[in-house]
């Protein structure tokens, strides 16, 4: 941990009213400047890494909307996320975290068996009984909430179906690499397949390397560098095979962790050159706006937009969506309050801190009810899954769905948007 | 603290909002001041003034000091504990009253200046006040530190729009002052003296504040200028014309720098100074006045003129500059900001004693802040770590309140004497000074239990 970046925080108190947590409870201790203050502290000696320390770093969403809001330059959520990640490496691997960081996420066809029983489970009725009769109220809390996250999946992940190389409509402008999201790939591979339909309409050739491996967040939340940074080589082997203009994402946390990898594996040129190759999906359709606006064909839709914080925060992407989603005719955007603010998602948050995300999604909700739109886009799964849910359980009226997905649907003028909830993917 | 004392505490506010673990107390023991931290013996967080007056009452039996905080964002280490109660706001934060008949808001000390503002422009009315810290920054704090801002030229400061005040005693009685009447001269003229009283004399409960009719329009303007001085005499030839901005406000090169590598709003990285001006009212009147600060801006040999074109630049613009403190902190870990300020005539003078002290003691300082007011935000860009440089940067600031003085001016314009800059208070206001704020503070709190220490 580097000692300057932590005392940097001169405590302007700038980052507090961005802060989820902190509008949530308003205490010094779920506050980014409380948070950098409580590490320094235990750098300088002066407190423990006691139980409760790490709760209250715990309680952080990683969001980085503090880092926006920081004029002097210290990103406190990334700072408590490299604590957190040196106190768990300092641990050592649990016997769970081996299993699922370093057997699972790495590859893929391991980690899309595991989603074959859940399959099952939705398609033979099993999860309409079981949630009719309470059983999962038997279960740890936890597993009833991840439960309850879990949209409708598709027959079979996208990176099994899709082909290797798309070839582009018409007339070749360049080749792009697809970086096939995990969560994308399992969950929204409608999304993804949008998003590769609109980049060959666009005039790309998509090259989706079916042996490309997980980006390596879920390594960084567990505290494991050293699988973070094999998961990064492996990708750099496999997208180093190609000569592409752009590595593109539809997933927000992938194009995030994906632009780091320079930062990763600092001294490797070619990580950096990997990084700075890649693009949200969003940065490269808005570089053939006046293109894309051709293809697209009316809908007749009032629509808002929630800033996922992989996208916002932390690659500063905010104008590039707005203005794809006013490319569409007669589509009606209206600006969601807050619109940066987390929605309580944070990879995994919303499982270990299920009442502090429960208040920041409300929160949310009832800005996106406030908004009076009848569908909701946003551009990253973590996002997807959580508002999917909340959106289900009280504005059912709301639709909500991937960026790409809707201009895809602009594209065929299919204007009947599907409802949210658990109904996604209809085979 | 004695657990007998907290497990009272505990009984009036309940256990959830009385923080006694290592780690709270730890982080309650900073505000925005550099170089101080001092821990608290305990934090609450009363709901209610029943609640407040309560914990008064029982601290005061117990000859435990209380010490008021709304969101840490004081710059003179004024709440700050050392082992004593801290008395949190947050929870106290509703807005009570906007009376459109008497043009009043009335609101709980926790309420954020910024969403004061919200809440009464929806209803076309406005409170000028706007300290740069607005935006998490409690209207309780601005109340005990007489807040001014960026608009305090043409609107001034905090104490020109409190009208009332409900204020827990040390010995947990009431206090009324004021209220809603726009005459009122029975007695002493308390109301002000509580305000800017640095939590010394008594905790709100309750403000109630001035209102007026939100302005119909707005110019906003920024001026370069590629020679320091001539910036300088363009804010006095800009007030001797008899144009009064809301707005004036100077920054010079390092603090340009800075904000523009945060904010990216097109400042301009090649000239010593800009001024940011901001005119408002009527229309016919802000295209007047804007005229004429054009006019004497390129009189004063102004590099580059621009107007903003649309609320949305105007409102980065504005908001760049807000940020200008914290964007210092870029180049250099600590950053000691001074607000010495002097009569608007003098701000030339000023700015050269700021350079000189700068260059005699071999110390960064970057200065922006109001210029209009004549309160200018030197800022010194150090390292704490470095002893010898913190002297120096301490020895330079000395140099400039001494000078600040002489001219007329005061140690501080807007963030209060608090710890920071207790010692040069007598330098300010004398003995005979010193000795009727004792006597006041006796009055009100004999035996010193409130925030002891701060201010003299």
């Amino acid at each position: 941990m580097d000692y300057v970046k932590l005392i940097n925080c001169m405590r302007c108190g700038m980052c507090l009213p961005t802060c989820p947590t902190y509008k949530e409870t308003f205490l010094e201790t779920a506050s980014p400047r409380g948070r950098v203050a409580l590490v320094r502290k235990v750098q300088e000696g002066e407190l423990d890494q006691s139980e409760r320390l790490l709760e209250y770093l715990s309680l952080c969403l990683d969001c980085q909307a503090c880092a926006t809001a920081c004029p002097s330059g210290v990103n406190a959520g990334e700072l408590v996320a490299e604590f957190a990640c040196e106190q768990k490496s300092d641990k050592g691997l649990g016997f769970m975290e081996e299993l699922i960081l370093r057997q699972l996420v790495p590859h893929p066809d391991r980690l899309e068996t595991t989603m074959v029983p859940m399959r099952l489970y939705q398609k033979t009725g099993l999860q309409k009984l079981v949630r009719n009769l309470g059983i999962l109220k038997m279960f740890p809390n936890p597993l009833e909430r991840m439960e309850g996250l879990l949209p409708e999946l598709p027959p079979r992940p996208l990176r099994q179906t899709i082909q290797e190389i798309t070839p582009a409509k018409g007339a070749q402008r360049g080749t792009v690499g697809f970086f096939l999201g995990c969560v994308m790939s399992l969950i929204f591979s409608e999304a993804s397949r949008a998003t590769i339909q609109l980049l060959t309409s666009l005039g790309y050739r998509v090259i989706t390397p079916r042996n490309q491996v997980c980006c390596g967040a879920p390594n960084m939340l567990g505290g494991d560098l050293e699988g973070l940074q094999q998961d990064a080589r492996k990708n750099l082997e496999v997208f180093g095979q190609h000569q592409l203009d752009y590595i593109v994402t539809d997933c927000g946390g992938c194009g995030a962790e994906l632009k780091k990898y320079g930062h990763h594996l600092a001294g490797n040129d070619a990580a950096a050159a990997f990084s700075a190759q890649v693009r949200d999906i969003s940065q490269v359709l808005a570089l053939h706006a006046d293109e894309l606006r051709s293809l697209l064909k009316p809908l007749d839709l009032r629509v808002t937009y929630h800033d996922p914080c992989h996208i916002a925060h932390c690659q500063g992407i905010r104008q590039e969506p707005r203005e794809l989603l006013n490319l569409i005719p007669g589509l009606q955007y209206v600006e969601l309050n807050e619109a940066d603010a987390c929605c309580g998602s944070g990879g995994t948050y919303n499982i270990a801190q299920p009442e502090m995300s429960d208040s920041i999604l409300r929160r949310k909700l009832d800005n996106i009810a406030a908004s009076k739109a009848q569908l909701l886009i946003t551009s990253n799964p973590g996002c997807l899954l959580q508002l999917k849910k909340g959106l289900a359980d009280h504005l059912p009226q709301v639709a909500s769905m991937h960026l790409t997905e809707l201009l895809a649907k602009s594209m065929e003028s299919n204007p009947a948007p599907r409802r949210s909830g658990n109904v996604v993917n209809t085979p | 603290m004695l657990p007998s004392f907290i497990k009272e505490l505990q009984t009036i506010v309940g256990n959830q909002h009385t923080l006694t673990d290592r780690e709270s107390l730890a982080v309650y023991g900073y505000d925005s001041t550099p170089e101080l931290e001092s821990k608290p013996g305990v934090v609450l967080l009363p709901d209610s003034t029943e609640e407040v007056a309560s914990i008064m009452r029982l601290c005061h039996n117990a000859g435990v000091p209380v010490t008021p905080r709304g969101s840490g964002t004081n710059l003179s280490g004024g709440s700050l504990s050392a082992g004593g109660v801290v008395l949190q706001t947050s929870r106290l934060n509703r807005l009570l009253e906007i009376d459109e008949e008497n043009l009043t808001a009335t609101m709980e000390p926790g309420l954020i200046t910024s969403a004061l503002h919200r809440e009464v422009e929806r209803r076309g009315l406005f409170y000028p006040p706007d300290p740069g810290s607005m935006n998490i920054s409690t209207m309780g704090g601005n109340v005990a530190e007489n807040s001014g801002g960026l608009r305090g030229l043409k609107y001034g400061v905090t104490a020109n729009y409190v009208m009332g005040l409900e204020t827990i005693l040390a010995d947990g009685a009431l206090l009324k002052t004021g209220g809603k009447v726009v005459k009122d001269v029975a007695g002493y003229a308390l109301t002000p003296l509580l305000v800017s009283s640095e939590g010394t004399l008594g905790m709100f409960t309750s403000i109630t504040v001035k209102l007026i009719p939100k302005p119909q329009t707005k110019t906003t303007m920024l001026a370069h200028f590629p020679v320091l001085q001539d910036a300088a005499l363009a804010v006095s030839a800009i007030i001797a014309a008899k144009v009064i901005p809301a707005t004036l406000e100077f920054l010079d090169k390092v603090t340009i720098t800075c904000v523009e590598e945060y904010a990216h709003v097109g400042l301009p990285l090649d000239v010593d100074a800009v001024l940011l001006i901001e005119v408002d009212g009527h229309p016919a009147v802000v295209a007047e006045e804007a005229a004429a600060v054009a006019e004497i801006c390129s009189k004063h040999h102004c590099s580059f003129f621009q107007t903003a074109q649309t609320a949305d630049e105007a409102l980065r613009l504005a908001t760049a500059r807000r940020t200008a403190l914290s964007a210092l902190a870029r180049l250099k870990p600590t950053t000691i900001l001074e607000d010495a300020t002097v009569p608007r005539s003098c701000i030339a003078a000023m700015l050269k004693v700021i350079q000189e002290a700068a260059l005699k003691h071999n110390v960064t300082i970057g200065t922006f802040g109001h210029a209009g007011d004549g309160n200018l935000h030197p800022t010194c860009l150090t390292d704490e770590r470095d002893q010898d440089e913190i002297k120096r940067a301490h020895a330079a600031f000395e140099e400039i309140f001494d000078a600040a003085i002489a001219m007329g001016g005061t140690i501080t314009g807007e963030h209060g004497v608090g710890l920071a800059k207790k010692k040069y208070l007598p330098r300010l206001v004398g003995e005979s000074g010193i000795r009727v704020m004792r006597g006041i503070k006796a009055a009100f709190d004999p035996h010193g239990l409130l925030n002891p220490g701060k201010v003299f």
